[in-house]
């Protein structure tokens, strides 16, 4: 599985973001390949990604990608990012 | 030889002492964002010219860089204004607001100049583990001073 964590400029808060996703999957016990990435980068890699977590800022300026795309309000919060993963695996399991 | 800043740094590496300020006095986001910015150009990290580019960022993307309740990672992208990859720590007099939707108002903000992308993780993460620890957060938003937060944040030697 891999997921991409957005933020404007792919160094800052999206790397934070990237840690605490590793740890929710660590927690649900699911093998992932987390990466942290800039919009632009984020677009063009969105073919080789099972779903996207990003803020609601930047969720707007993703509108359209053919993944999910999840938002996190708080990327210090691994319930929070791990309640986003079951939801967006919930759905593909459908 | 503690001169050079390790490639992958802790918070105390990245952050120098003289980078943290309390009791700071801003009416909006702007100038909490120029309050961290100029404490990264006073110590060093940076040019003026990133602070800009960090307010840029704030304009052009939204308040995104709220992503915890009360808290700000202000930063811009890699540029010739990073001079070398460093952080400060603001902790405002009084909270400000971003325009962000849960997160708002903010009372501390870090900010960030950085060469690449991996030389900040290992303070980052650091960081983080502050940050999600509700006791930790509160005793940062309400540190008398600028001592009381260095000693928060494990940059003054001689305690283990």
């Amino acid at each position: 599985m891999k997921v991409i964590c957005v933020c404007g400029m792919g160094l800052g808060t999206s790397i934070l973001l990237k840690m605490n996703t590793d740890k929710a999957m660590k927690q649900l016990g699911i093998d992932a390949d987390v990466d942290a990435a800039d919009i632009g980068t984020a677009k063009g890699a969105a073919g080789q990604a099972d779903f996207v977590l990003t803020s609601a800022e930047l969720a707007e300026e993703l509108e359209g990608l053919p993944i999910p795309i999840r938002v996190i309000n708080n990327f210090m919060d691994v319930d929070e990012i791990s309640a986003a993963i079951t939801d967006v695996l919930n759905l593909e399991q459908l | 030889m503690t001169e050079s800043v390790a490639p992958h740094g802790a918070l105390s590496d990245l952050l120098p002492a003289s980078a943290v300020e309390a009791q700071v006095e801003a009416t909006d986001w702007r100038e909490a964002i120029r309050a961290s910015g100029d404490l990264l150009t006073s110590t060093g990290s940076a040019t003026p010219a990133y602070t800009e580019q960090m307010i840029a960022a704030i304009d052009k993307f939204g308040p995104y860089i709220v992503i915890a309740p009360g808290f700000a990672l202000a930063h811009a992208q890699a540029s010739e204004d990073v001079l070398h990859t460093g952080m400060s720590f603001v902790q405002l007099a009084r909270p400000v607001s971003f325009g962000h939707k849960t997160n708002d108002p903010v009372h501390l903000v870090v900010g960030l100049a950085s060469k690449d992308h991996d030389a900040h993780m290992e303070a980052l993460q650091q960081l983080a583990g502050f940050l999600s620890a509700p006791k930790k957060t509160e005793q940062l938003r309400s540190a008398a001073d600028a001592d009381e937060l260095r000693v928060l944040l494990g940059l003054v030697q001689g305690y283990e």
